[in-house]
């Protein structure tokens, strides 16, 4: 016996909406917190970008901090190691998910320990595989040393710079380890929801194998493929542990750099790291606009589903 | 042949998981470990006696102080969260695309960002170098995730359930103790599961809000990479990953075959 009653329906779509009081109750206080904390933070952050020094007065807001560091040739340098090392671990990293997902979607049903194991780095802070990156690929790392055993190098001089280098490698290589299994597994999700269905449908229609990835798996998963990466990219564009860690000491990439005037003992440098942090903000979001404006002018022309 | 395949593919996918730990352990458990040995010589248990006799009592105050900060912030965001993940799961409503974004942004902008902007605000409101600024700085980025969460487990709630309850004459605390929390627990648990993962990993906010007095072990591990002891810091990599991999195999039961998919 089931009792009829107003509420009921099958989903957010046909049930009949609450009045505003009962949504404002249940959401309110989550979305204060954010408003207030988060909106606070970057409206304040802001501010003290742009020369806003309560203890000093208020009232006159300059730009000066930004026209700053967009005139220091460092920041350029920064700004483009970083582009580059978030651009590249964010596509590397996507490229290898799409494969993995496609090989655990077979795996994985049956190998439950393989799947388990599998989430074990979303489970491993950045802090602890940068360390693990640093002591495997330092000068005097363990990898260093069977090469060496191997009689490749005759001595640490020679191992390639794969750590604090100009070209991020061990930067990047802690980022692909570390965010694979996000993607794979935000892949698999929607792979696992819809993809399977479709893909028998694929194959009682007799579609070959290249057709099932291109007309099917591929629109399916790009939707949430691009939402994970563009997370992907901004958490590597902002995140400061593990540049700081396996970073060359110039050029920075822009976390650290922020950071480090932000932390300077000359108080003045402090509104020029907020500004920084600012400008970082900035990227993330026209990296979010572009990719969304990409990704709706690709389907306009129907070269996504 | 596939067969074959796949199991290779298996196996590379564990030695992958695993090659970064084997330095840290081998690391651990070395005394001296001169270049270019391939084995410490001689093994031994040097900085697991330092890490869990000298330091001790200041390592597992850091520990104790992560565990805390991870708690409370993972325990407020599932208590707050929930709701909002109720009114959006259940409900289409005017501007549901603006509370959208609004909750996407601290998933998208790094904390960096955030924090530097709330520092001067907190230490006028009396919260740097607290507990509780601590709290509500890792809140920020761990709240919106809990509401996604339970965004998805009320999108697949039946209300039908409460309002038999109802009708049998169940008050609203009662329908929320006997209906709702057993039927979205595994959810409940999921969401406390990543904002307690995202807290733990923090180390960038904490120490701008916390100004260095609230060591989290994030930050003692900070100053020991700095100190240049190496198995000192591996051990302490150690302790560091542990808790969250339990906090993982003891919700595993709850993750089910969800996965923790979209936990940073």
């Amino acid at each position: 016996m089931t009792v009829k009653s107003e509420n009921s329906g099958v989903d957010a779509r046909t049930r009949p909406v609450p009045g505003g009081w009962v949504l404002v109750r249940l959401m309110g206080p989550a979305l204060t917190i954010v408003a207030v904390l988060f909106g606070g933070g970057l409206t304040l952050g802001l501010l003290q970008s742009l020369g806003h020094l309560p203890a000093a007065g208020a009232g006159v807001l300059t730009v000066k901090h930004f026209v700053a560091i967009l005139g220091d040739p460092d920041f350029l340098h920064s700004l483009l190691l970083t582009l580059y090392i978030a651009a590249t671990s964010t596509v590397v990293a996507a490229g290898i998910s799409v494969v993995m997902a496609l090989i655990l979607i077979g795996l994985a049903p049956r190998n439950r320990v393989v799947h388990f194991i599998f989430q074990i780095p979303l489970t491993v802070p950045h802090l602890v595989i940068a360390a693990a990156v640093a002591f495997m690929l330092s000068p005097t790392g363990l990898c260093s040393r069977v090469v060496l055993k191997l009689g490749l190098i005759s001595s640490s001089a020679d191992f390639p710079l794969l750590i604090n280098d100009r070209w991020g490698i061990g930067i990047m290589l802690a980022y692909v380890w570390k965010e694979i299994p996000f993607i794979t597994l935000m892949i698999l999700a929607v792979l696992r929801h819809t993809g399977m269905e479709l893909l028998e449908v694929g194959q009682t229609l007799k579609a070959g194998r290249w057709q099932r990835l291109r007309y099917i798996i591929l629109p399916t998963i790009f939707p949430s493929l691009a939402a994970a990466s563009l997370i992907v990219f901004a958490y590597t564009f902002g995140a400061f542990e593990v540049p700081f860690l396996l970073g060359q000491t110039y050029p920075m990439m822009l976390p650290v750099w922020a950071y480090k005037n932000y932390s300077d003992v000359d108080l003045l440098a402090r509104p020029e790291g907020i500004a920084t942090g600012m400008l970082i903000a900035l990227v993330v979001a026209i990296a979010i606009v572009l990719a969304q404006g990409l990704s709706q002018a690709a389907r306009r022309r129907g070269i996504v589903l | 042949m596939i067969g074959l395949a796949r199991k290779i593919v298996a196996g590379g996918v564990v030695a992958a998981v695993i090659l970064p730990f084997i330095p840290l352990i081998m690391w651990s458990f070395s005394n001296r470990w001169f270049y270019p040995d391939l084995w410490p010589r001689p093994w031994g248990t040097r900085a697991w006696e330092y890490v869990l006799g000298i330091a001790g009592s200041q390592i597992t105050a850091a520990l104790g102080r992560s565990l805390w900060v991870a708690a409370v912030t993972a325990v407020m965001a599932v208590v707050v969260g929930t709701p909002a993940g109720r009114a959006l799961g259940l409900y289409d409503f005017k501007g549901k695309d603006l509370v959208s974004v609004l909750l996407t942004l601290p998933v998208i902008v790094p904390p960096l960002c955030v924090a530097m902007g709330l520092h001067l605000w907190f230490i006028k409101l009396g919260l740097a170098e607290t507990f509780g600024g601590v709290v509500l700085v890792h809140l920020t980025f761990c709240l919106p995730y809990t509401v996604f969460v339970m965004w998805g487990v009320f999108s697949n709630y039946n209300l039908d359930f409460e309002d038999q309850a109802r009708s049998l004459g169940a008050s609203t605390l009662q329908v929320m103790y006997r209906v709702m929390l057993p039927l979205t627990f595994s959810g409940i648990v999921v969401a406390g599961l990543f904002a307690f993962l995202l807290s733990w990993s923090q180390y960038l906010s904490t120490l701008i809000i916390g100004g260095g007095k609230i060591t989290t072990l994030p930050i003692l591990l900070f100053a020991l990479m700095g100190s240049g002891d190496r198995p000192v810091a591996a051990s302490v990599s150690i302790v560091f990953v542990v808790p969250a991999f339990l906090a993982l195999l003891l919700s595993a039961r709850h993750l089910g075959r969800r996965s923790i998919t979209g936990v940073r």
